[in-house]
């Protein structure tokens, strides 16, 4: 579905984010990109999205080259990209972007059902501006619900967990993995956070620029929770490391 | 009634070819139709410059719509109209001016309304201004409202003149008594080489009495706004305006706010914010598929609404 080749980025000021990523993301399925902060995770999902474009190297959607495509054009073309701190807009209703992601109008049935699978009830959010009264738990859930109304064929996520609420991302942990039993288009998830890696089912570590690990969820998730670059605790203390040991072993 | 007046209509009162209440619609400086109902009076001045609207006390749901319409050039339309809002009624009033000129003469209306609600009763006050037609001619709108609120009487004030109105200076001024509370909503756009100007002034005079003043504006192309507001908190009370304008091309605005308490018990704020649509919100609704010249029009739209 998507192939990123020999990708290069570098910040304005030259310092170089992206080196080389090669990476292939079949159809379908949740493929989770991990590693540490500043290791150009971010900048790869804008990549992908058509924010940013590579200094070197080619991007093929669906066999066509979209390299030099605009973020217009690319969502067009079945891409689309939850940012990790979502926009906010003074005038704009949360259904006026329901609806503008969705393309058409939504009758109350379809907003009560997107907006109930990021833990918010449609009587209260519909009629809402998507202004500063929103929380940032709550407009990060709006943000997510726009990409589930989208129903694109590659959905990137940028940290959905950010700013989310526990009770909130239980409910978003179940909607990705609700998609991807429906095989509702292919997921790609940035994050640190474990219960969306262990939902996903390819693990991809970017580190320094790099793909440092790339597998199957069960072949790279034991390592990267039991080594020193577990993206969550990067030099995880003897009792947190025991504690993910034993979680394992409950699995 | 001209036809032209009939399509004013339809623009600045959501006329279907019939009111819903009491009326009164003035075409070029006179009335060519008005109608009173049981609780709502829509009466002549003796001297002839404007209407009394009389509300009956405890008048609860009803509308009454005063709309006037321009349709020639070089004309200068003046107009006084008192609303008497009884106590305890409830009421809408519907009040819209619109301008159709063809020709290369300005055409202009001013229309001075004032607003005297006695205690307890609500008002809401839909005002729109449209200016249409080919003409060069300068279309001008120049409204003033004065509000009098008295014990806990309120007043909701929903303004907007989103096109074809080439200059326009919008006066409001309130008193608002005990317990009374004014609701002003303005929405303001501007384009080509359009002049806006808005002021408001609020007299907080009652124990418990508020103000919350919110004008959104978007200046386009050479447009030029101003916008300039001054409460006066006078008792204990509360008193809010916030203006919110976006620029596009080479646009220009300026808000300069002016908050007065005299007494310990105030509390008045202002919020000013201006500028271009921020890139990122753009960016959002390019990732829904939207071209940069949609997204914009989407958040222009919203903004206004």
């Amino acid at each position: 579905m998507l192939k990123l080749e020999h990708i290069y980025w570098n910040t304005p000021d030259g310092t170089p984010i992206l080196k080389d990523v090669d990476l292939a993301i079949g159809d379908g399925g949740l493929t989770a990109i991990t590693g540490p902060n500043g290791g150009g995770k971010t900048t790869l999902a804008k990549i992908i999205a058509g924010i940013e474009h590579p200094m070197k190297g080619r991007i093929v959607f669906e066999g066509e080259d979209i390299t030099d495509m605009d973020v217009t054009e690319r969502a067009k073309r079945g891409i689309s990209y939850a940012f990790q701190t979502p926009v906010r807009f003074k005038g704009l209703t949360v259904t006026d972007l329901l609806e503008m992601a969705a393309g058409r109008r939504l009758d109350e049935a379809a907003r009560c059902e997107l907006l109930s699978k990021v833990g918010l009830c449609a009587k209260d959010y519909e009629g809402r501006e998507v202004n500063a009264s929103l929380s940032g738990g709550e407009i990060k859930r709006v943000e997510i619900a726009t990409i589930l109304a989208r129903k694109s064929r590659l959905m990137v996520f940028d940290e959905p967990e950010a700013g989310i609420d526990l009770w909130s991302f239980a409910g978003l942990i179940d909607a990705f993995e609700q998609m991807k039993a429906e095989g509702v288009g292919t997921q790609v998830i940035i994050s640190h956070q474990e219960r969306i890696l262990q939902v996903a089912d390819r693990i991809v570590v970017i580190e320094d620029g790099l793909v440092k690990e790339d597998g199957a969820r069960d072949a790279i998730l034991p390592h990267l929770l039991e080594s020193s670059r577990c993206p969550r605790c990067p030099m995880p203390d003897p009792e947190v490391r025991a504690r993910h040991a034993a979680k394992e072993a409950r699995r | 009634m001209k036809a032209a007046t009939e399509e004013l209509l339809k623009l600045v009162s959501d006329w279907k070819g019939s009111f819903c209440g009491a009326y009164n619609i003035r075409e070029d400086g006179k009335s060519v139709g008005r109608l009173s109902t049981e609780h709502i009076k829509v009466e002549p001045k003796q001297d002839g410059t404007g209407l009394d609207i009389i509300v009956a006390p405890g008048t609860k749901g009803e509308q009454v719509a005063i709309p006037a319409c321009v349709t020639v050039g070089d004309f200068n339309d003046l107009v006084y109209n008192d609303f008497y809002i009884g106590e305890g009624a409830d009421v809408t009033i519907v009040a819209g001016c619109g301008l159709h000129n063809d020709t290369g003469e300005a055409a202009r209306h001013n229309g001075i309304h004032r607003f005297f609600l006695k205690k307890g009763s609500h008002a809401k006050y839909i005002e729109k201004h449209v200016g249409v037609g080919k003409g060069t001619g300068r279309r001008s709108i120049d409204p003033v409202t004065e509000v009098f609120l008295d014990e806990d009487a309120m007043l909701e004030m929903d303004t907007s003149q989103l096109s074809g109105i080439d200059t326009t200076r919008r006066v409001t001024k309130g008193t608002c008594g005990k317990g009374a509370k004014l609701v002003i909503h303005e929405h303001l756009l501007t384009e080509k080489d359009q002049r806006a100007t808005t002021e408001f002034e609020v007299s907080l005079d009652g124990e418990g009495s508020s103000v919350d003043l919110v004008s959104r504006s978007v200046a386009k192309d050479d447009s030029v706004q101003s916008y300039r507001s001054k409460i006066v908190g006078n008792a204990r009370c509360t008193g809010h305006s916030e203006c919110d304008a976006i620029i596009t091309g080479h646009g220009k605005v300026s808000a300069s706010p002016q908050l007065d308490a005299n007494n310990e018990d105030a509390a008045l704020i202002h919020e000013a914010a201006i500028g271009k649509i921020a890139g990122e919100q753009i960016l959002k609704l390019r990732t829904f598929g939207l071209t940069e010249e949609e997204a914009e029009e989407k958040i222009i739209q919203g903004f206004l609404r």
